[in-house]
Protein backbone atom coordinates (compact mmCIF):
# COMPACT_ATOMS: atom_id res chain seq x y z
CA UNK A 1 0.00 0.00 0.00
CA UNK A 2 2.52 2.45 1.35
CA UNK A 3 4.73 1.82 -2.28
CA UNK A 4 1.69 2.07 -4.18
CA UNK A 5 1.38 5.81 -2.78
CA UNK A 6 4.53 6.35 -3.50
CA UNK A 7 4.81 5.57 -6.88
CA UNK A 8 1.64 7.82 -7.11
CA UNK A 9 3.22 10.54 -5.62
CA UNK A 10 6.37 10.31 -7.62
CA UNK A 11 4.56 10.19 -10.88
CA UNK A 12 2.28 13.30 -9.69
CA UNK A 13 5.81 15.22 -8.30
CA UNK A 14 6.61 14.95 -12.43
CA UNK A 15 3.92 16.95 -13.96
CA UNK A 16 3.29 19.24 -10.87
CA UNK A 17 5.50 22.30 -11.94
CA UNK A 18 6.99 24.13 -9.65
CA UNK A 19 7.40 27.83 -8.42
CA UNK A 20 11.08 27.47 -6.64
CA UNK A 21 12.97 30.33 -8.24
CA UNK A 22 16.79 31.86 -7.87
CA UNK A 23 17.77 34.89 -7.81
CA UNK A 24 21.12 34.55 -8.27
CA UNK A 25 22.35 33.11 -5.17
CA UNK A 26 19.14 33.52 -3.60
CA UNK A 27 16.65 30.37 -3.45
CA UNK A 28 12.68 31.25 -2.73
CA UNK A 29 10.14 28.48 -2.96
CA UNK A 30 7.54 30.70 -4.42
CA UNK A 31 8.43 33.70 -6.92
CA UNK A 32 5.80 36.45 -5.67
CA UNK A 33 7.66 38.94 -2.72
CA UNK A 34 6.30 41.32 -0.57
CA UNK A 35 7.43 44.54 -1.74
CA UNK A 36 9.13 47.18 0.82
CA UNK A 37 7.42 49.61 2.72
CA UNK A 38 4.17 47.18 2.85
CA UNK A 39 3.02 45.72 6.43
CA UNK A 40 6.72 45.24 7.00
CA UNK A 41 7.00 46.24 10.56
CA UNK A 42 6.32 43.18 12.53
CA UNK A 43 7.64 39.32 12.93
CA UNK A 44 4.33 38.15 13.25
CA UNK A 45 2.78 39.73 10.09
CA UNK A 46 5.38 38.35 8.20
CA UNK A 47 4.81 34.99 9.12
CA UNK A 48 1.66 35.32 7.96
CA UNK A 49 2.18 36.85 4.96
CA UNK A 50 4.40 33.91 4.26
CA UNK A 51 1.60 31.62 5.07
CA UNK A 52 -0.55 33.29 3.03
CA UNK A 53 1.62 32.40 -0.09
CA UNK A 54 4.95 35.34 -0.39
CA UNK A 55 8.19 33.63 -1.28
CA UNK A 56 9.48 36.19 0.71
CA UNK A 57 8.75 39.50 2.63
CA UNK A 58 10.91 42.38 2.21
CA UNK A 59 11.15 44.96 5.50
CA UNK A 60 10.48 48.18 5.34
CA UNK A 61 13.53 50.71 4.47
CA UNK A 62 15.48 50.91 7.89
CA UNK A 63 17.62 53.45 9.07
CA UNK A 64 20.55 54.16 11.75
CA UNK A 65 17.56 55.48 13.93
CA UNK A 66 13.91 55.02 14.41
CA UNK A 67 11.82 57.47 11.51
CA UNK A 68 8.35 58.69 12.63
CA UNK A 69 7.66 59.53 8.84
CA UNK A 70 5.33 62.28 7.99
CA UNK A 71 1.95 63.29 9.55
CA UNK A 72 -0.93 61.97 7.79
CA UNK A 73 -2.41 62.30 5.08
CA UNK A 74 0.61 59.94 4.19
CA UNK A 75 -1.33 58.30 1.00
CA UNK A 76 -4.11 59.61 -1.49
CA UNK A 77 -6.23 57.15 -3.89
CA UNK A 78 -5.59 58.31 -7.46
CA UNK A 79 -8.83 58.23 -9.57
CA UNK A 80 -8.77 55.70 -12.22
CA UNK A 81 -5.95 53.59 -10.52
CA UNK A 82 -3.24 53.61 -7.91
CA UNK A 83 -1.88 55.73 -5.11
CA UNK A 84 0.38 57.84 -4.24
CA UNK A 85 2.32 57.82 -0.79
CA UNK A 86 4.49 60.08 1.16
CA UNK A 87 4.97 57.62 4.45
CA UNK A 88 8.40 59.62 4.66
CA UNK A 89 9.59 55.65 5.88
CA UNK A 90 8.45 55.52 9.03
CA UNK A 91 10.59 52.46 10.81
CA UNK A 92 11.67 51.74 13.75
CA UNK A 93 15.79 52.14 13.07
CA UNK A 94 17.61 48.94 11.98
CA UNK A 95 18.76 48.16 15.61
CA UNK A 96 15.41 47.92 16.96
CA UNK A 97 14.40 45.89 13.73
CA UNK A 98 17.22 42.90 14.32
CA UNK A 99 16.51 42.40 18.05
CA UNK A 100 12.43 41.73 16.43
CA UNK A 101 13.65 39.23 13.89
CA UNK A 102 16.19 37.31 15.76
CA UNK A 103 13.49 34.86 16.67
CA UNK A 104 12.72 34.22 13.08
CA UNK A 105 13.29 30.91 11.82
CA UNK A 106 10.91 30.31 8.74
CA UNK A 107 10.89 33.51 6.98
CA UNK A 108 12.61 34.21 4.03
CA UNK A 109 13.13 37.76 4.84
CA UNK A 110 15.10 40.44 2.55
CA UNK A 111 16.21 43.31 4.71
CA UNK A 112 15.73 46.63 3.00
CA UNK A 113 18.29 49.81 3.92
CA UNK A 114 17.84 53.29 3.52
CA UNK A 115 20.94 55.55 4.28
CA UNK A 116 22.70 58.62 2.77
CA UNK A 117 26.50 57.64 3.04
CA UNK A 118 27.91 54.42 2.73
CA UNK A 119 29.31 54.27 6.90
CA UNK A 120 25.17 54.29 7.48
CA UNK A 121 24.87 50.92 5.62
CA UNK A 122 27.83 49.07 6.92
CA UNK A 123 26.75 50.01 10.30
CA UNK A 124 23.04 48.58 9.67
CA UNK A 125 24.73 45.44 8.53
CA UNK A 126 26.39 44.97 11.77
CA UNK A 127 23.13 44.74 13.98
CA UNK A 128 22.08 41.75 11.88
CA UNK A 129 24.65 39.38 12.81
CA UNK A 130 22.34 37.37 14.68
CA UNK A 131 19.81 37.49 12.45
CA UNK A 132 18.20 35.28 9.72
CA UNK A 133 18.52 37.26 6.40
CA UNK A 134 17.97 36.20 3.06
CA UNK A 135 19.14 38.85 1.30
CA UNK A 136 19.53 43.22 1.77
CA UNK A 137 17.93 45.37 -0.62
CA UNK A 138 19.35 49.18 -0.57
CA UNK A 139 16.54 51.69 -1.21
CA UNK A 140 18.07 53.58 -3.82
CA UNK A 141 14.71 54.94 -5.33
CA UNK A 142 12.27 56.14 -2.44
CA UNK A 143 11.11 59.65 -3.98
CA UNK A 144 10.06 61.42 -1.38
CA UNK A 145 12.49 61.88 1.40
CA UNK A 146 15.71 64.18 1.34
CA UNK A 147 19.17 62.75 1.18
CA UNK A 148 17.86 59.31 0.87
CA UNK A 149 16.39 57.01 -1.31
CA UNK A 150 16.50 58.67 -4.87
CA UNK A 151 18.76 61.11 -4.48
CA UNK A 152 20.62 58.48 -3.68
CA UNK A 153 20.08 56.57 -6.78
CA UNK A 154 20.70 59.81 -8.88
CA UNK A 155 24.49 60.03 -7.94
CA UNK A 156 26.12 56.74 -9.40
CA UNK A 157 29.46 57.43 -8.01
CA UNK A 158 27.87 56.97 -4.06
CA UNK A 159 25.81 54.06 -5.42
CA UNK A 160 29.37 52.71 -6.34
CA UNK A 161 30.74 53.20 -2.69
CA UNK A 162 27.67 52.08 -0.96
CA UNK A 163 27.52 48.66 -2.83
CA UNK A 164 31.09 48.38 -2.36
CA UNK A 165 30.83 48.84 0.97
CA UNK A 166 27.90 46.41 0.97
CA UNK A 167 29.94 43.80 -0.30
CA UNK A 168 33.00 43.89 1.64
CA UNK A 169 30.48 44.21 4.71
CA UNK A 170 28.50 40.98 4.01
CA UNK A 171 28.81 37.54 2.48
CA UNK A 172 24.38 37.96 1.99
CA UNK A 173 23.52 38.72 -1.20
CA UNK A 174 22.80 42.13 -2.11
CA UNK A 175 20.00 43.53 -4.19
CA UNK A 176 19.76 47.48 -5.17
CA UNK A 177 16.35 48.83 -5.67
CA UNK A 178 16.02 51.52 -8.51
CA UNK A 179 13.67 54.07 -10.10
CA UNK A 180 12.97 56.95 -12.28
CA UNK A 181 14.82 60.41 -10.96
CA UNK A 182 16.85 62.59 -12.46
CA UNK A 183 19.73 60.77 -13.82
CA UNK A 184 19.32 57.88 -16.17
CA UNK A 185 18.21 54.90 -13.86
CA UNK A 186 20.55 52.53 -16.38
CA UNK A 187 23.28 54.58 -15.57
CA UNK A 188 22.34 53.83 -11.63
CA UNK A 189 22.12 49.70 -12.76
CA UNK A 190 25.23 50.03 -13.83
CA UNK A 191 27.25 51.83 -11.39
CA UNK A 192 25.54 48.56 -8.75
CA UNK A 193 26.18 46.07 -11.32
CA UNK A 194 30.25 47.21 -11.20
CA UNK A 195 30.54 46.99 -7.83
CA UNK A 196 29.09 43.82 -7.53
CA UNK A 197 25.52 44.03 -6.51
CA UNK A 198 23.97 40.91 -6.81
CA UNK A 199 20.49 41.62 -8.27
CA UNK A 200 18.04 44.13 -8.89
CA UNK A 201 14.84 45.38 -8.23
CA UNK A 202 12.92 47.75 -10.59
CA UNK A 203 11.17 49.99 -9.84
CA UNK A 204 10.20 52.00 -6.73
CA UNK A 205 7.31 54.30 -7.15
CA UNK A 206 7.29 57.79 -8.97
CA UNK A 207 7.36 60.96 -7.82
CA UNK A 208 3.99 62.00 -7.89
CA UNK A 209 1.31 64.79 -6.79
CA UNK A 210 -2.80 65.53 -6.03
CA UNK A 211 -4.46 68.88 -5.03
CA UNK A 212 -7.95 68.89 -3.76
CA UNK A 213 -10.05 71.60 -5.71
CA UNK A 214 -12.51 72.71 -3.00
CA UNK A 215 -9.64 73.26 -0.51
CA UNK A 216 -7.02 74.34 -3.32
CA UNK A 217 -4.47 72.86 -1.63
CA UNK A 218 -2.07 69.42 -2.24
CA UNK A 219 -3.51 66.70 -0.17
CA UNK A 220 -0.39 65.01 1.43
CA UNK A 221 1.18 66.23 4.28
CA UNK A 222 4.67 66.36 2.40
CA UNK A 223 3.07 67.62 -0.98
CA UNK A 224 4.98 65.26 -2.86
CA UNK A 225 4.96 61.08 -2.60
CA UNK A 226 5.71 58.47 -5.06
CA UNK A 227 2.71 56.91 -7.59
CA UNK A 228 2.35 53.28 -7.06
CA UNK A 229 -0.17 50.46 -8.10
CA UNK A 230 -1.89 49.84 -11.66
CA UNK A 231 -0.82 52.50 -13.55
CA UNK A 232 3.06 52.26 -12.93
CA UNK A 233 2.48 48.65 -14.44
CA UNK A 234 3.37 49.58 -18.39
CA UNK A 235 6.19 51.63 -16.95
CA UNK A 236 8.04 49.18 -14.55
CA UNK A 237 7.68 46.28 -17.20
CA UNK A 238 9.38 48.62 -19.88
CA UNK A 239 12.56 49.42 -17.50
CA UNK A 240 12.58 45.74 -16.57
CA UNK A 241 12.77 44.80 -20.49
CA UNK A 242 15.59 47.02 -21.22
CA UNK A 243 17.61 46.20 -17.98
CA UNK A 244 17.32 42.46 -18.94
CA UNK A 245 18.23 43.34 -22.47
CA UNK A 246 21.31 45.46 -21.81
CA UNK A 247 22.74 43.31 -18.88
CA UNK A 248 23.34 39.60 -17.19
CA UNK A 249 21.91 40.60 -14.00
CA UNK A 250 19.23 38.55 -11.99
CA UNK A 251 16.14 40.77 -11.61
CA UNK A 252 13.02 41.39 -9.24
CA UNK A 253 10.04 43.06 -11.22
CA UNK A 254 8.19 45.91 -9.01
CA UNK A 255 5.50 47.93 -9.62
CA UNK A 256 1.92 47.57 -10.13
CA UNK A 257 1.17 43.79 -10.42
CA UNK A 258 -1.86 42.65 -9.28
CA UNK A 259 -3.28 39.84 -10.70
CA UNK A 260 -1.25 36.38 -12.61
CA UNK A 261 -0.83 37.82 -15.64
CA UNK A 262 1.53 40.98 -14.54
CA UNK A 263 3.60 38.45 -12.59
CA UNK A 264 3.76 36.39 -15.65
CA UNK A 265 4.52 38.84 -18.11
CA UNK A 266 7.08 40.50 -15.89
CA UNK A 267 8.91 37.08 -15.77
CA UNK A 268 8.81 36.94 -19.69
CA UNK A 269 10.69 40.74 -19.65
CA UNK A 270 13.14 38.85 -17.78
CA UNK A 271 12.38 38.90 -14.07
CA UNK A 272 13.47 35.36 -11.79
CA UNK A 273 11.51 37.24 -8.91
CA UNK A 274 8.25 40.04 -8.82
CA UNK A 275 7.20 42.02 -5.93
CA UNK A 276 3.88 43.34 -4.69
CA UNK A 277 2.30 46.43 -2.99
CA UNK A 278 -0.26 48.07 -3.54
CA UNK A 279 -2.48 45.61 -4.82
CA UNK A 280 -2.34 44.03 -1.24
CA UNK A 281 -4.53 46.88 0.15
CA UNK A 282 -7.28 46.28 -2.75
CA UNK A 283 -7.17 42.13 -2.28
CA UNK A 284 -5.36 41.69 0.85
CA UNK A 285 -3.13 38.92 2.08
CA UNK A 286 -5.33 36.40 -0.43
CA UNK A 287 -3.26 37.75 -3.48
CA UNK A 288 -0.04 36.08 -3.08
CA UNK A 289 -1.66 32.39 -3.03
CA UNK A 290 -3.97 33.88 -6.15
CA UNK A 291 -0.86 34.92 -7.93
CA UNK A 292 1.28 31.83 -6.95
CA UNK A 293 -2.21 29.42 -8.46
CA UNK A 294 -2.10 31.74 -11.55
CA UNK A 295 1.05 31.29 -12.22
CA UNK A 296 1.06 27.67 -11.61
CA UNK A 297 -2.13 26.90 -14.20
CA UNK A 298 -0.13 29.06 -16.59
CA UNK A 299 2.83 26.76 -16.77
CA UNK A 300 0.67 23.33 -16.62
CA UNK A 301 -0.97 25.15 -19.75
CA UNK A 302 2.34 25.81 -21.91
CA UNK A 303 3.94 22.73 -20.33
CA UNK A 304 6.81 24.76 -18.18
CA UNK A 305 7.94 23.12 -15.00
CA UNK A 306 10.36 25.30 -13.89
CA UNK A 307 10.09 29.14 -13.41
CA UNK A 308 13.70 29.89 -14.72
CA UNK A 309 12.44 28.38 -18.48
CA UNK A 310 9.74 31.21 -18.70
CA UNK A 311 12.61 34.17 -17.57
CA UNK A 312 13.12 36.85 -20.40
CA UNK A 313 11.12 34.66 -23.38
CA UNK A 314 9.22 38.05 -24.54
CA UNK A 315 13.15 39.36 -25.99
CA UNK A 316 13.35 36.11 -28.35
CA UNK A 317 11.16 37.79 -31.21
CA UNK B 1 -22.15 56.66 -10.19
CA UNK B 2 -21.12 55.03 -6.73
CA UNK B 3 -18.62 56.81 -4.99
CA UNK B 4 -15.33 55.14 -4.72
CA UNK B 5 -14.92 54.89 -1.32
CA UNK B 6 -11.47 55.41 -0.95
CA UNK B 7 -11.69 58.92 -2.74
CA UNK B 8 -11.76 61.65 0.05
CA UNK B 9 -15.32 63.76 -0.48
CA UNK B 10 -15.32 66.89 0.62
CA UNK B 11 -17.72 67.83 3.55
CA UNK B 12 -18.67 70.91 5.86
CA UNK B 13 -19.31 70.74 9.60
CA UNK B 14 -23.23 71.96 10.21
CA UNK B 15 -23.32 72.06 13.73
CA UNK B 16 -20.56 71.29 16.90
CA UNK B 17 -21.68 70.13 20.06
CA UNK B 18 -19.61 70.04 23.17
CA UNK B 19 -20.25 66.96 24.90
CA UNK B 20 -17.66 67.43 28.18
CA UNK B 21 -14.92 70.83 28.07
CA UNK B 22 -12.48 67.95 25.91
CA UNK B 23 -15.40 66.22 23.51
CA UNK B 24 -17.29 67.20 20.96
CA UNK B 25 -19.47 66.05 18.28
CA UNK B 26 -19.52 67.36 14.52
CA UNK B 27 -22.10 67.06 12.38
CA UNK B 28 -22.30 66.82 8.37
CA UNK B 29 -24.03 65.37 6.22
CA UNK B 30 -23.28 62.59 4.07
CA UNK B 31 -25.43 59.57 2.74
CA UNK B 32 -22.70 56.74 2.83
CA UNK B 33 -21.29 58.18 6.42
CA UNK B 34 -24.45 58.21 7.89
CA UNK B 35 -25.42 54.23 6.57
CA UNK B 36 -22.01 52.58 7.95
CA UNK B 37 -21.96 49.81 10.13
CA UNK B 38 -21.02 49.96 14.26
CA UNK B 39 -17.23 48.75 14.05
CA UNK B 40 -16.58 51.24 10.73
CA UNK B 41 -14.28 53.81 10.61
CA UNK B 42 -13.06 56.89 8.10
CA UNK B 43 -10.66 58.67 7.71
CA UNK B 44 -11.24 62.09 8.47
CA UNK B 45 -8.46 64.81 7.02
CA UNK B 46 -8.27 68.45 8.48
CA UNK B 47 -6.91 70.20 5.35
CA UNK B 48 -3.30 71.49 6.56
CA UNK B 49 -3.17 69.83 9.81
CA UNK B 50 -3.57 65.94 9.41
CA UNK B 51 -5.68 63.03 8.96
CA UNK B 52 -6.65 60.33 11.72
CA UNK B 53 -9.46 57.54 12.19
CA UNK B 54 -12.10 58.41 13.49
CA UNK B 55 -15.42 56.09 14.08
CA UNK B 56 -18.09 57.16 12.37
CA UNK B 57 -21.14 58.91 15.11
CA UNK B 58 -24.89 58.59 14.57
CA UNK B 59 -27.05 61.68 13.87
CA UNK B 60 -30.15 61.98 14.30
CA UNK B 61 -31.12 63.54 11.28
CA UNK B 62 -31.04 61.04 8.48
CA UNK B 63 -28.74 61.86 5.54
CA UNK B 64 -26.16 62.99 8.01
CA UNK B 65 -23.33 61.50 10.34
CA UNK B 66 -21.05 62.77 13.02
CA UNK B 67 -17.51 62.68 15.04
CA UNK B 68 -16.86 62.58 18.48
CA UNK B 69 -13.55 63.41 19.15
CA UNK B 70 -11.29 64.35 22.36
CA UNK B 71 -8.77 66.85 22.20
CA UNK B 72 -6.09 64.87 23.00
CA UNK B 73 -2.64 64.95 20.37
CA UNK B 74 -1.76 67.18 17.31
CA UNK B 75 -4.17 66.04 14.89
CA UNK B 76 -7.27 65.09 17.49
CA UNK B 77 -7.20 68.82 18.70
CA UNK B 78 -7.10 70.22 14.62
CA UNK B 79 -10.51 68.17 14.54
CA UNK B 80 -11.69 69.71 17.65
CA UNK B 81 -11.39 73.17 16.67
CA UNK B 82 -12.98 73.20 13.43
CA UNK B 83 -15.53 75.66 13.19
CA UNK B 84 -19.46 75.51 11.67
CA UNK B 85 -18.85 75.98 8.35
CA UNK B 86 -15.23 74.74 7.97
CA UNK B 87 -14.26 72.22 5.41
CA UNK B 88 -13.01 68.58 6.58
CA UNK B 89 -12.46 65.34 3.99
CA UNK B 90 -13.69 61.72 4.88
CA UNK B 91 -12.74 58.46 3.07
CA UNK B 92 -13.92 55.11 3.71
CA UNK B 93 -15.97 53.55 5.75
CA UNK B 94 -13.24 51.05 6.22
CA UNK B 95 -12.95 47.79 8.59
CA UNK B 96 -15.58 45.46 9.22
CA UNK B 97 -18.20 45.63 12.29
CA UNK B 98 -20.01 43.57 15.54
CA UNK B 99 -21.81 40.43 14.81
CA UNK B 100 -24.82 41.35 16.87
CA UNK B 101 -26.64 38.58 18.78
CA UNK B 102 -30.34 38.76 19.80
CA UNK B 103 -31.61 38.50 23.43
CA UNK B 104 -29.76 39.82 26.40
CA UNK B 105 -26.95 42.02 25.22
CA UNK B 106 -24.21 44.01 27.19
CA UNK B 107 -22.31 46.81 25.77
CA UNK B 108 -19.23 48.35 27.63
CA UNK B 109 -17.48 52.02 26.39
CA UNK B 110 -15.39 54.76 27.75
CA UNK B 111 -14.50 57.88 26.21
CA UNK B 112 -14.89 58.05 22.20
CA UNK B 113 -15.48 54.15 22.47
CA UNK B 114 -18.94 54.58 23.13
CA UNK B 115 -19.32 56.29 19.41
CA UNK B 116 -19.72 52.58 18.29
CA UNK B 117 -21.61 51.51 21.25
CA UNK B 118 -24.13 54.18 20.31
CA UNK B 119 -24.44 53.60 16.44
CA UNK B 120 -24.76 49.40 17.57
CA UNK B 121 -27.50 50.63 19.91
CA UNK B 122 -29.89 51.49 16.43
CA UNK B 123 -29.12 47.97 15.20
CA UNK B 124 -30.65 46.20 18.53
CA UNK B 125 -34.05 44.67 17.67
CA UNK B 126 -37.39 45.77 20.06
CA UNK B 127 -36.90 42.25 22.25
CA UNK B 128 -33.38 42.47 23.49
CA UNK B 129 -32.56 43.65 26.68
CA UNK B 130 -30.17 45.92 26.57
CA UNK B 131 -27.48 47.00 29.24
CA UNK B 132 -24.72 49.76 28.37
CA UNK B 133 -22.06 50.51 30.72
CA UNK B 134 -20.58 53.97 30.15
CA UNK B 135 -17.49 54.22 32.03
CA UNK B 136 -15.43 57.66 32.86
CA UNK B 137 -13.46 59.33 35.41
CA UNK B 138 -15.63 61.83 36.87
CA UNK B 139 -19.07 63.23 36.33
CA UNK B 140 -17.49 66.16 33.75
CA UNK B 141 -16.08 63.91 31.27
CA UNK B 142 -19.58 61.54 31.25
CA UNK B 143 -21.56 61.67 28.20
CA UNK B 144 -23.98 60.19 25.76
CA UNK B 145 -26.04 59.04 28.96
CA UNK B 146 -28.94 60.86 28.09
CA UNK B 147 -28.40 59.49 24.07
CA UNK B 148 -28.48 55.98 25.19
CA UNK B 149 -31.61 56.22 27.40
CA UNK B 150 -33.09 57.56 24.31
CA UNK B 151 -32.44 54.70 21.65
CA UNK B 152 -33.06 51.96 24.21
CA UNK B 153 -36.40 53.78 25.12
CA UNK B 154 -38.21 50.99 23.39
CA UNK B 155 -36.17 48.26 24.46
CA UNK B 156 -35.91 46.73 28.40
CA UNK B 157 -32.81 48.10 29.08
CA UNK B 158 -30.33 49.83 31.55
CA UNK B 159 -28.18 52.49 31.43
CA UNK B 160 -25.16 52.28 34.24
CA UNK B 161 -23.02 54.99 34.26
CA UNK B 162 -19.44 54.45 36.38
CA UNK B 163 -17.21 57.22 37.59
CA UNK B 164 -13.46 56.46 39.05
CA UNK B 165 -14.18 59.06 41.67
CA UNK B 166 -17.66 58.69 42.35
CA UNK B 167 -18.77 61.86 41.16
CA UNK B 168 -22.18 60.11 38.71
CA UNK B 169 -23.62 56.80 39.00
CA UNK B 170 -21.69 54.09 40.96
CA UNK B 171 -18.07 54.96 42.02
CA UNK B 172 -15.58 52.62 40.52
CA UNK B 173 -13.87 51.29 38.02
CA UNK B 174 -16.61 50.41 34.73
CA UNK B 175 -14.99 46.63 34.64
CA UNK B 176 -15.68 46.82 38.23
CA UNK B 177 -19.13 46.44 37.07
CA UNK B 178 -18.44 44.54 34.50
CA UNK B 179 -17.33 41.30 36.96
CA UNK B 180 -20.64 42.15 38.46
CA UNK B 181 -22.83 41.72 35.57
CA UNK B 182 -20.90 38.84 34.17
CA UNK B 183 -21.04 36.75 37.49
CA UNK B 184 -24.51 37.26 38.41
CA UNK B 185 -26.09 37.87 34.41
CA UNK B 186 -26.31 35.39 31.72
CA UNK B 187 -25.52 37.54 28.15
CA UNK B 188 -25.62 36.46 24.73
CA UNK B 189 -23.24 38.96 23.39
CA UNK B 190 -21.09 41.02 25.21
CA UNK B 191 -19.53 43.85 23.03
CA UNK B 192 -17.07 46.67 24.13
CA UNK B 193 -14.87 49.61 22.91
CA UNK B 194 -12.52 52.11 24.55
CA UNK B 195 -9.48 52.13 26.34
CA UNK B 196 -7.34 49.00 25.78
CA UNK B 197 -6.83 48.12 29.75
CA UNK B 198 -10.85 48.49 30.22
CA UNK B 199 -11.49 46.16 26.72
CA UNK B 200 -8.72 43.88 28.03
CA UNK B 201 -9.76 43.10 31.36
CA UNK B 202 -13.83 43.14 29.99
CA UNK B 203 -13.04 40.57 27.38
CA UNK B 204 -11.09 38.57 30.08
CA UNK B 205 -14.15 38.63 32.34
CA UNK B 206 -16.63 37.74 29.59
CA UNK B 207 -14.38 34.72 27.92
CA UNK B 208 -14.32 33.46 31.07
CA UNK B 209 -17.84 32.82 31.50
CA UNK B 210 -17.85 31.40 28.23
CA UNK B 211 -19.66 34.32 27.00
CA UNK B 212 -19.83 35.64 22.96
CA UNK B 213 -17.07 39.24 23.11
CA UNK B 214 -15.90 40.91 20.59
CA UNK B 215 -14.10 44.68 21.17
CA UNK B 216 -13.13 47.01 18.49
CA UNK B 217 -9.67 48.28 18.88
CA UNK B 218 -7.74 51.70 18.17
CA UNK B 219 -4.05 52.00 16.76
CA UNK B 220 -2.47 54.30 15.09
CA UNK B 221 -3.19 54.39 11.50
CA UNK B 222 -1.77 56.19 8.92
CA UNK B 223 -3.11 54.92 5.24
CA UNK B 224 -6.42 53.01 6.55
CA UNK B 225 -6.13 50.66 3.81
CA UNK B 226 -3.84 47.52 4.74
CA UNK B 227 -0.40 49.06 2.78
CA UNK B 228 1.45 50.43 5.19
CA UNK B 229 0.99 48.59 8.37
CA UNK B 230 1.29 50.77 11.15
CA UNK B 231 -1.85 49.06 13.10
CA UNK B 232 -1.17 45.69 13.14
CA UNK B 233 -1.71 44.00 16.56
CA UNK B 234 0.45 40.86 16.58
CA UNK B 235 -0.49 39.33 13.00
CA UNK B 236 -3.61 40.81 12.83
CA UNK B 237 -4.42 44.46 11.36
CA UNK B 238 -6.75 46.57 12.93
CA UNK B 239 -7.61 48.74 9.17
CA UNK B 240 -8.51 45.62 7.57
CA UNK B 241 -8.89 42.49 9.95
CA UNK B 242 -10.90 44.84 12.28
CA UNK B 243 -11.55 46.61 13.97
CA UNK B 244 -13.90 44.64 15.55
CA UNK B 245 -11.92 41.43 16.95
CA UNK B 246 -13.64 37.72 18.62
CA UNK B 247 -12.40 37.73 22.21
CA UNK B 248 -10.89 34.44 21.85
CA UNK B 249 -8.94 35.95 19.07
CA UNK B 250 -7.75 38.57 21.12
CA UNK B 251 -6.84 36.31 23.96
CA UNK B 252 -4.49 34.80 21.90
CA UNK B 253 -3.14 37.96 20.72
CA UNK B 254 0.27 39.04 22.92
CA UNK B 255 -0.33 42.75 21.69
CA UNK B 256 -3.26 43.31 22.60
CA UNK B 257 -3.94 44.90 25.85
CA UNK B 258 -0.05 45.04 26.69
CA UNK B 259 1.30 46.95 23.56
CA UNK B 260 0.94 49.59 20.83
CA UNK B 261 3.11 50.60 18.34
CA UNK B 262 4.59 54.23 17.79
CA UNK B 263 5.02 56.55 14.61
CA UNK B 264 8.30 54.67 14.15
CA UNK B 265 6.53 51.00 14.55
CA UNK B 266 8.29 50.41 17.83
CA UNK B 267 6.52 48.43 20.48
CA UNK B 268 5.33 50.36 23.33
CA UNK B 269 3.55 49.64 26.69
CA UNK B 270 -0.32 50.43 27.59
Amino acid sequence: MSQLLYSKLRISFKVEPSLVTSIGKIQLERPVMLASGILGISLDVFNRLYRSGAGAVVSKSLSTEPWDGYPNPTIFSVNGGGWINAVGLSNPGAPNFAKMIESNKDVPIIVSLVGSIPEDFEMMVKQFKNCKVTAYELNLSCPHVAKVGLEVGDDPELVKKIVSTMKNSTDVPVIAKVGLGTTHYLNTVNAAIDSGIDAITAINTIRAMAIDVETQRPILSNKFGGLSGTPIKPIALRCVYEISSKYNIPIIGCGGISTWEDAVEFILAGSSAIQLGSTIGDNWMHVFNDINQGILQYMKRKGYSKIDEMIGLAKKS
Amino acid sequence: MQRNHNHTKICIVEKVIDETPTVRTLIFSDDVMSAVLPGQFAMVWIPGINELPMSVMISQESGKAAFTVRRHGSASTGLFNVQVGQQIGVRGPYGNSFNLKQGKLLLVGGGTGLVPMMRLLTFVKPSDDVTILIGAKSKNEVFFEDLANTLLKNNPHRVIVTTDDGTHGEKGFVTNMVEKLVNENHFDGVYTCGPEIMMYKTVQLAHSKGLFVQASLERMMKCGVGICGSCCVGEDLVCKDGTVFDGDHLLSNKEFGHFHRNKAGILENY
